[in-house]
């Protein structure tokens, strides 16, 4: 029964997770902590695998997901999961409006969702810390790559690159 | 008409297939195919859809996909456009996975996740400081912040949970404030 459980939980995460691909982020490490499909670091390896490939970020991170737990059905099952509710939903808004906006109440939502969603964001970043920041060599790296990160805003694949040359020239 | 199904999936195809990460990343490529190309919208129109993409739930990218496609040729299209933005990424990480998953007990390949896993860390934080800069402007978002993140410490709250009791006390507070002001 993974399957019917795997698109029923990528199905939530594509209810809750308003605000795009990173939102998923937090969702999944629920998943992880609830369910034996992959572990904190599979899911770490699979973020800068869905980071430096083309697609939309959350897609490449559901499929990847759905791969771990159940091989080529369970990575459709949770894109599909994953898909289905916004798409419901934007069938119907584009029928019923003829001019995009939010309208006040829906502002009001976003506007406690936002704070919410940034907090997620950041509390899944704590295990993810705990995870990867295991040594004093590993935190300097981690505030090198933040600075250059925060002066030079190149995109996330070139600094995966450089962090990959970094851990095999010093066999991390 | 099949040819224009095709047409719109083969479209959206290849917007999966050459954009990168989330977010606004993607709209110069969305404005060049959807806007200059195939004339489907107007840039403005492609704005508010980013708009309203941010504000519906799931990835924004995919909802802007359904969104054309419903517009162009209603339920039957948004499906082509949401499969056709959806199919590479698929097919991409399907293969990926498959292969990293013979070559994750290679030496090298262990040593460079060490590595990319710490830049992971640094891409998230980096994320968390541009949302907040974005976001937290007012002394009220930066406490519903604060609770948020104390509320998730403190109880082992789902993020479903929360994201939904934020979004629904801030319509109730939004309507208290409204009642007011009458």
């Amino acid at each position: 029964m993974i399957y019917g459980l795997l698109f029923f939980e990528f199905f939530k995460i594509g209810l809750f997770a308003i605000g795009g691909g990173l939102v998923t982020i937090p969702f999944l490490f629920n998943l992880a902590e609830k369910y034996d499909w992959f572990s904190r670091v599979e899911l770490i390896n699979m973020m800068a695998v869905a980071e430096s490939t083309p697609g939309p970020l959350g897609v490449n991170m559901a499929t990847y997901a759905g791969f771990n737990a159940a091989s080529i059905s369970g990575a459709l099952i949770s894109t599909v999961g994953l898909v289905l509710p916004s798409f419901i939903i934007i069938v119907i808004i584009a029928k019923l409006m003829s001019k995009y906006s939010c309208n006040t109440r829906v502002k009001d939502f976003l506007s406690g969702v936002r704070p919410a969603v940034i907090a997620l964001i950041l509390w899944a970043g704590i295990p993810l810390a705990q995870t990867s920041l295991t040594s004093d060599i590993n935190i300097m790296i981690f505030v090198g790559i933040l600075a250059a990160m925060r002066v030079w805003k190149k995109s996330p694949v070139f600094y995966i690159i450089i962090a990959a040359l970094i851990g095999i020239a010093l066999r991390l | 008409m099949v040819r224009e199904f095709i047409k719109l999936f083969w479209v959206f195809a290849k917007i999966g297939a050459i954009m990168f990460g989330g977010g606004a990343a993607m709209l110069p490529i969305l404005k060049s195919e959807v806007v200059d190309k195939r004339r489907y919208i107007s840039q403005e129109e492609l704005l508010d859809l980013y708009s309203i993409s941010q504000c519906t739930p799931g990835i924004i990218a995919v909802n802007i996909a359904t969104f054309i496609g419903s517009k162009q040729l209603g339920i039957a299209g948004a499906a082509a456009a949401t499969l056709g933005v959806v199919t590479p990424a698929v097919i991409i990480i399907t293969a990926i996975a498959a292969v990293l998953t013979q070559f994750m007990d290679n030496r090298y390949v262990i040593y460079a996740f060490s590595g990319i896993r710490i830049a992971v860390v640094a891409l998230v934080i980096n994320v968390v400081i541009d949302l907040a800069r974005g976001n937290l402007k007012s002394w009220g978002k930066v406490a519903a912040f604060i609770i948020a993140l104390a509320v998730l410490l403190a109880f082992k709250l789902s993020p479903a949970l929360l994201v939904l009791t934020m979004g629904v006390g801030c319509v109730a507070l939004g309507e208290l404030r409204r009642r007011r002001a009458k």
